[in-house]
């Protein structure tokens, strides 16, 4: 009688569904398919747009967005946010203003710019991890906090006159038609897709995104990821920060105004779940990448900004709603 | 077939042919269930049998792929939870759906609040017949209290209520039981008898047999996703009911086991928390299940999740082996080697939206990774070796837990467990809301876990699992140790006596 409960242990199968299969199927998929008609259409429409060189003026249009849209990836997986990143970069250009005005030299204008990244991200991880509060609250108000020093500091003035080797991060080459930001993003990418795929740390990222009570009875640090998560979106900041400053050779009150929401869009359109749980880096490249052409065919045909904006939000809910729409139609 | 009692009269739902998949699931096929007017028809079945899949076909949350549903003898489609509504069939749940920032009033009116003027919501009148529908079920609840003030049982009786104000006609409790005490669930009876008498048709989904037979007039059994059979409970007794949800007879003796009790592993003394327990102190030792008893709100669940760094103790300590232990983590927990399934598995245990072989190496990443860097292969090998070993029904490893029936779930909650290789392993009500077939699986695993060596506590409200599995039991009252019985002083008596709080008789 009592063997009744055992019984002969079945085989389970690691996977149904075989890796290509679900390449297929997957949201990445999709957007390939967005990524090449994009690019088919630009280059129908302006003779200009298949050039090499043109192309890699192109890659200027997403490869700071992408850095921080990274991080940003990872921490909205973990069901976080971070608004504040923009107001990030402004706060570290100014304080490489600073530094610069002081006569420091590129080496240490570098450090600046990036040291002031991880101090906002430390900032914000403090606030969230530590005291518990909602984090889009609290990058709501450092969005206003770093912006507002920025201002302050710079009033209507700007600092300009950046040494000349500092201009290499924005504007220098690596080799033929590769900037020194696309080999950042190509090598960024790769990084972020080990770290958040391939690692006990990524897997932590997905679990407390999922469920972040089952996660700390897991024996998950959940406050310590959390905590290193806003650190990482401090640092992208602040590397962005540096590339962009050094692009435009200066710093304005203006710098990166809205970016934040441009990183979001980005993010969800790499089919990462707005509320967490799920995502890729390689949808969040294929994203950049999309908004990146889009962005220059449409400066080749000499459209509006205010246009391509329309255009990027019907895009994002498009490709959001036209999936789900299917399902549903095809019932 | 059983012919049902008095002149067969027209049920009022009946469902007929219902099929309904998911990937690499089935969870329904071809099932019929039929609920008549005035009558109380049981649903039972093992998890995993299909019942809570009928429910949310039944409520028009999940569409059936093939089948009909018939109310009053006509065809209709339940295409959402709206239309379900509409037709009279309105469910409550074991966690019920309600609005905790909400009045009574607001959650029993929600969706159809009387209308005044304007189209403005007529708050007196909402409150007058949220009054009136309140006393018509013999509750005694202020409508204006905010949901958040009450206990479990008082918003089940304001999802009755909400029942009884959308004017339902079929009436689906899913374990309405579960969290209740005793007497109130003598008052969900006499409810229930109420709704019997104004003609509602009522499914009731339970585990307990004596409530059951208590309660029910007709039954229907499923088992894995099949129709098994229905019929009128004074046709049938509890050992053919068994063997029909079984598909094999299953007897109630715990599994016997070599007590090999060792040396100490966890020695706790002096634990003490501010608001929840209070000088706690046992030894638990190798190869020993030790249970712990008490009324629900003992603290039973507040010191075992201190022992596994949830909560800090505000004083007390604790040894494992012959070293002192400090455990301010659930990480540091692990490390020490002290494990904790939870009472609460959807929201403690697993990560529904993980695959299984993640959420079983999930506490294992150090296991199964060199540097940090995650070893696929290995990963695999770990959640295949645990989940054989817990004989865990899935379609494969990349499942979502989320798709499993709440058996198999719990499985993988204690394969991940295991997996980490414990010293000693808590189970806080590792047999709640399973169905017979699991619970034995579950006991006699325990019993192999002690017989291998691992200490065992398992925290249990239930007596006979209690006396049942446990070497000696620890009763709580009211956050302090009350009692401590071993041998022939367990006994059923003496337990409720000590959790109560009632002296011994002479």
């Amino acid at each position: 009688m009592s063997d009744s409960t055992h019984h002969t242990a079945r085989l389970i199968p690691d996977r149904l569904t075989s890796p290509l299969a679900r390449a297929l199927r997957s949201w990445e998929a999709l957007l390939i398919v967005v990524a090449v008609a994009v690019f088919a259409i630009n280059s129908f429409a302006s003779p200009y747009f298949l050039n090499a060189w043109n192309l890699s003026d192109a890659t200027f249009n997403f490869t700071e967005k992408a850095m921080i849209a990274f991080a940003m990836a990872m921490l909205i997986i973990a069901g976080e946010i971070d608004l504040s990143v923009a107001s990030i970069i402004a706060l570290a250009s100014t304080a490489m203003g600073i530094a610069m005005t002081a006569g420091f030299d590129t080496p240490m204008l570098v450090a600046v710019g990036i040291g002031t990244g991880v101090l906002c991200g430390a900032l914000n991880g403090f606030f969230v991890a530590r005291l518990g509060l909602p984090s889009i609250v609290v990058t709501i108000g450092t969005m206003s906090l770093f912006r507002g020093i920025s201002t302050i500091v710079l009033g209507d003035e700007a600092f300009t006159g950046y040494p000349k080797s500092f201009a290499w991060f924005g504007q220098g080459y690596v080799w033929w038609v590769f900037s020194f930001e696309l080999v950042l993003f190509a090598v960024l990418a790769v990084g972020f897709y080990v770290l958040l795929h391939r690692t006990n740390f990524g897997r932590s990222v997905y679990a407390i995104g999922n469920n972040p009570t089952a996660a700390l009875f897991s024996g998950i640090r959940v406050g310590r990821v959390r905590f290193i998560l806003f650190l990482m979106t401090g640092l992208m900041s602040g590397i962005a920060a540096v590339c962009l400053t050094s692009r435009l050779g200066s710093t304005r009150p203006s710098i990166a105004t809205g970016m934040e929401l441009e990183v979001v869009t980005m993010v969800v359109l790499g089919g990462v779940n707005i509320l967490g749980g799920s995502g890729t880096i390689p949808g969040v490249v294929l994203a950049a990448i999309i908004m990146g052409l889009v962005t220059f065919g449409f400066g080749l045909l000499n459209v509006p900004g205010i246009v391509m904006s329309i255009f990027l939000g019907l895009l994002l809910i498009s490709v959001i709603a036209v999936p789900r729409l299917i399902r549903r139609w095809g019932k | 077939m059983t012919v049902a009692p008095a002149p067969a009269p027209q049920p009022v739902l009946r469902l007929s042919g219902i099929s309904k998949s998911f990937p690499g699931v089935r969870a329904l096929s071809d099932v019929q269930l039929e609920l008549f007017a005035g009558q109380v028809t049981a649903l039972i079945g093992e998890n995993g049998a299909g019942k809570s899949t009928i429910v949310k076909v039944l409520t028009g949350i999940y569409q059936p792929d093939a089948g009909v549903i018939e109310v009053d003898g006509k065809a209709v489609q339940f295409a959402t939870a709206d239309a379900a509504a509409k037709a009279g069939v309105t469910a409550i749940h074991q966690e019920t759906v309600l609005f905790d920032e909400l009045t009574v009033a607001e959650n029993i009116f929600i969706g159809h609040a009387p209308r005044g003027r304007f189209g403005l919501i007529d708050w007196a009148e909402m409150e007058a017949q949220s009054r009136a529908l309140l006393t018509r079920i013999g509750a005694d609840l202020d409508p204006r209290l905010t949901l958040r003030e009450l206990g479990i049982a008082s918003k089940h009786l304001v999802a009755i209520a909400r029942a009884l104000s959308i004017d339902a006609r079929v009436v689906i409790m899913d374990e309405p039981t579960a969290a209740l005490s005793h007497k109130e669930i003598h008052e969900l009876y006499e409810l229930v008898e109420r709704l019997k008498a104004e003609g509602k048709a009522i499914l009731f989904i339970s585990h307990k047999f004596d409530e059951v037979f208590r309660i029910a007039d007709r039954y229907t059994v499923f088992r894995d996703g099949a129709f098994i059979g229905a019929g009128a409970m004074s046709d049938v007794t509890e050992g053919q009911l068994v063997q029909m949800m079984v598909g094999r007879s299953v007897d109630q003796i715990f599994p016997k086991r070599a007590h090999n009790i060792g040396a100490p592993v966890l020695t706790v003394s002096g634990y003490s928390h501010p608001t929840e327990f209070e000088d706690i102190g046992f030894t638990l030792h190798q190869g020993e299940i030790l249970g712990f008893y008490g009324l629900v709100g003992a603290g039973r669940s507040e010191v075992m999740q201190s022992l596994f760094g949830i909560t800090r103790p505000s004083k007390g300590a604790c040894r494992i082996g012959d070293s002192v232990a400090v455990i301010r983590s659930t990480a540091e927990a692990i490390g020490q080697g002290i494990v904790y399934v939870p009472e609460d598995r959807g929201r403690q245990g697993a990560v529904k939206g993980l695959p299984i072989f993640q959420n079983v190496t999930l506490p294992s990443l150090g296991r199964i990774s060199r540097g940090g860097f995650l070893r696929m292969a290995e990963e695999f090998a770990l959640a295949r070796d645990y989940t054989r070993r817990l004989d865990l029904r899935a379609a494969s490893l990349d499942q979502d837990v989320g798709l499993l029936s709440g058996g198999n779930q719990q499985k993988v909650v204690i394969a991940k467990w295991l997996a980490t290789k414990p010293r000693v392993i808590i189970l806080d009500e590792p047999t709640k809301g399973i169905d017979i077939g699991s619970k034995a699986a579950v006991h006699e695993f325990m019993a192999e876990l002690a017989g291998e060596g691992l200490a065992v506590i398992m925290v249990s409200s239930e007596i006979p699992e209690i006396l049942g599995m446990s070497d000696r039991v620890i009763v709580m009252r009211e956050g302090r140790i009350a009692a401590e019985l071993t041998g022939s002083a367990m006994t059923p008596e003496r337990l409720v006596r000590a959790a109560a709080g009632i002296a011994e008789a002479a």
